[in-house]
């Protein structure tokens, strides 16, 4: 195990340490006093771990191929922009457009999701990312996905606070979205509908919600004792028949 | 269903006398507008579906056929004109928003033909190029306040520059709405000119990545084929922010043109629409593209100039100005003359403002903020021919864009009905059947024949402005004079008019 310290480090400097670090084998690293530094993981192939401790940067693990980052701490947004494979485990909330555009691996957060989580998130082939929310989600949830899953699993919520925002699913075109209660129709957008449980999909949500209670604790059987809403697509094609040849 | 309003654009004249009945036309035509009848053994033809492509005109051996507007007079009026009233038509009939293709055919003004070069004349001689070295070279990317030397060697390396022999490149298309002939053509002519093809938000195909030196790979909203190795492929990495032909929109690739080698390329499922929303949604301000900026760098090692392409609107030279600050290296800028694969006619006719104006105001601010220097200028949004180059490069661009020119360089005959994936010419297309209609390699050497023509014609021309360095002509507006422009125009373009 490697230990890196991030205290007074631009985030220039950290990054090309900790592609050092990769570059020379090292597949265990631990970055201490993690402050804002963004691009963590940005770009990088590789199987290495790192433990993030602190609060990292936005565009963690951008274009990121593989890496497994561990997050004691919150993260700030943009996190798995456009993220090939690999894996995100935050000890806590993220902000804003979690996993935007992602293609595979996967993001779980112990708490809360902000605005556009899983927007334009993608499938391709076998690789099928997955986004897993403790907490909740903020507006335009899932907003024109075009594949892959999320799941958001509503825990420890406030009396006054909702599980997903407004505009959830607006423009979606792919993809599966689980939600862990119901959802008021009024906050779905146009493009999406709520469809019954198969077999498979429980067998999913089983999965990820094993690995979620694997990473932060909790009790299994409680969080499936609720019944999940399934959300999908009406349509492949949303905009199909918007235009007429000039 | 009621009854279609909707008449023929276009009139499919055929010579009985010359027409040996072989067929060519039928097989050519993507659009069926000819037929064979069988029982009658007869050619026949149906206006309506005629899109005016002329591929069966030059196919047809007897040369028989000749394509004519349908003449047919509205009752004469200049305000609801034959097109205004088919367009509604079109819709109170479908309901849908009007597409089209390539880039605006209103008669707006086009000022490259207002513009004039000077000439050297007895004072300072002109120079020939056949007989005297004339430099082309032009470097794209960032260049640094000062340099400093210590022992001949510079003190610190050189921001990513790019390297062009000639100041020429093929902007931006992407496999799925092109075909992957065209691209297979233009990575070609770019290698063997020294300059470079851009992927468009399309992906890199597998066929492609051993032209990496002379690729610029697109990163747009869709983030359609980007990861890390797409984004180190490239010798630049351009962000599309907004495209000339539709400023603010998006795009959407139709289900039916996603292939297998398309969908492999994009990364997304065969079949699927791939839609580009409309903004980045990590980018919704200048802030957020330095940071989409810098995450790309990050991943690329600063090893890549990168690139941000913009269309021209009107407070283009302001937003120019965030761009140059947000670090990008080059900032290209699309014009509304220049073309897609698909558009909303009401955007591509209405939207955005024209490139020569663009490209004078940003040139004009960046010099007067100081920060000229911090990037690159690239323009586009149709350059036909190479004194619209020269034209450019004296407004103040450092290199311009072109994809029209070289897709008609390819067989395009502007059409305009490349959202339909039928293009005769095998260009605008995924069928198999119409895509190995076009020869890569043909169609490498025909692009490459236009890029040599004009880099000939511009350094004659150059050379009778008694210049023999095309940098010495970048910004250089007094070799311009404006005709026919009024004092405001000539004022934005900051050049005096002829006789001035
Ligand atoms: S290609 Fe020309 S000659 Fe042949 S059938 Fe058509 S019109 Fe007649
Ligand atoms: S590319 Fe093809 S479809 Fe598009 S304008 Fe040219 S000839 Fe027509």
């Amino acid at each position: 195990m490697i230990v890196l310290n991030a205290k007074g480090l631009y985030y220039r400097e950290l990054n090309s340490k900790i592609r050092e670090e990769i570059a020379t084998g090292s597949q265990d690293i631990v970055v201490k006093n993690v402050n804002g530094q963004r691009y963590i993981g940005d770009g990088i192939t590789g199987k290495a771990r790192l433990t993030l401790k602190g609060t990292p940067g936005n565009d963690m693990a951008a274009f990121m191929n593989g890496l497994e980052l561990f997050v004691e701490g919150n993260t700030q947004d943009s996190i798995g922009n456009t993220m090939n494979n690999g894996k995100i485990v935050v000890h806590g909330s993220s902000g804003d457009t979690v996993g935007y555009a992602m293609r595979g691996g996967e993001i779980y957060i112990r708490g809360n999701g902000g605005y556009r989580v899983g927007i334009h998130m993608k499938e391709y082939q076998e690789t099928i990312p997955a986004i897993v929310l403790g907490g909740k989600a903020g507006d335009f949830l899932g907003e024109y996905m075009a594949g892959g899953v999320i799941v958001v699993l509503g825990l420890d919520l406030e009396e006054s606070e909702e599980i997903v925002g407004s505009y959830c699913g607006t423009g979606m075109h792919g993809g599966v979205m689980y939600i862990r209660g119901e959802v008021d129709g009024y906050k779905l957008g146009k493009e999406v509908k709520v469809v019954a449980l198969t077999e498979k999909d429980h067998e999913q949500i089983n999965r990820y919600v094993k690995d979620y209670v694997g990473y932060f604790g909790g009790s299994y059987e409680d969080i499936l004792a609720k019944p999940f809403s399934k959300l999908i697509p009406y349509n492949k094609r949303p905009y199909g028949n918007l235009y007429c040849g000039w | 269903m009621t009854l279609s309003m909707n008449t023929p654009d276009f009139l499919i004249e055929r010579n009985r006398e010359r027409c040996i009945n072989c067929q060519v036309c039928v097989r050519q035509c993507a659009n069926e507008a000819h037929g064979w009848d069988a029982e009658e053994e007869k050619i026949f033809s149906q206006d309506a579906l005629c899109v005016n492509c002329h591929r069966c005109v030059t196919m047809c051996p007897t040369h028989s056929l000749s394509i004519r507007k349908f003449p047919l007079e509205f009752r004469e009026n200049a305000n609801w004109t034959a097109s205004t009233m088919k367009a509604i038509y079109k819709q109170a009939e479908t309901g849908g928003i009007l597409l089209t293709g390539m880039g605006t055919d209103r008669p707006y003004p086009v000022y490259w033909d207002q513009l004039l070069l000077n000439a050297s004349q007895v004072t300072n001689p002109s120079i020939d190029p056949l007989r005297e070295p004339m430099e082309l070279k032009t470097f794209l990317g960032r260049k640094p306040e000062q340099l400093r030397v210590i022992n001949g060697k510079l003190a610190e390396a050189l921001p990513p520059q790019l390297e062009l022999d000639l100041p020429i490149m093929f902007s931006a298309m992407s496999f799925g709405s092109i075909s992957l002939n065209v691209a297979k053509s233009l990575a070609q002519a770019a290698e063997t000119l020294g300059t470079f093809y851009n992927t468009g938000e399309g992906g890199l195909h597998e066929d492609l990545y051993k032209y990496g030196k002379n690729t610029i790979v697109q990163v747009a909203s869709g983030r359609f084929g980007v990861h890390s190795e797409y984004l180190n492929a490239g010798a630049a990495i351009e962000i599309k922010i907004g495209q000339g032909a539709k400023p603010g929109i998006g795009g959407h690739l139709p289900g039916e043109k996603v292939g297998v080698e398309v969908s492999r390329t994009r990364m997304i499922p065969e079949q699927s629409d791939a839609i580009s929303p409309a903004p980045h949604h990590d980018i919704y301000s200048i802030e957020d593209l330095t940071q989409l900026i810098f995450s790309l760098k990050e991943a690329t090692n600063y090893e890549k100039p990168v690139i941000v392409k913009i269309a021209a609107v009107h407070n283009v030279s302001a937003i120019a100005s965030g761009i140059a600050r947000a670090g990008a290296d080059i900032i290209a800028i699309d014009g509304f003359r220049g073309g897609t694969g698909a558009a909303p006619l009401r955007t591509r006719d209405s939207v955005g403002i024209p490139i020569e104006l663009a490209l004078a105001a940003v040139d004009s601010r960046l010099r007067e903020e100081g920060i000229r220097n911090q990037v690159s200028l690239v323009v586009g949004g149709s350059i036909r021919n190479s004194t619209d180059i020269i034209k450019a490069i004296a407004l103040g661009a450092d290199a311009v864009y072109v994809a029209s020119s070289a897709l008609l360089a390819l067989g395009c005959h502007m059409c305009q009905k490349c959202y339909t994936g039928k293009c005769n010419w095998g260009i605008a297309t995924q069928r198999p059947e119409l895509v190995k209609r076009l020869n890569p390699e043909i169609g490498a050497e025909r692009a490459t024949n236009l890029l040599k023509a004009w880099e000939h014609e511009v350094k004659e021309i150059l050379g009778g402005m008694g210049i023999n360095a095309i940098e010495s002509l970048c910004g250089n507006r007094l070799m311009l004079r404006g005709i026919g422009l009024s004092d405001r125009e000539l004022n934005i373009l900051g050049v005096l008019a002829a006789g001035e």
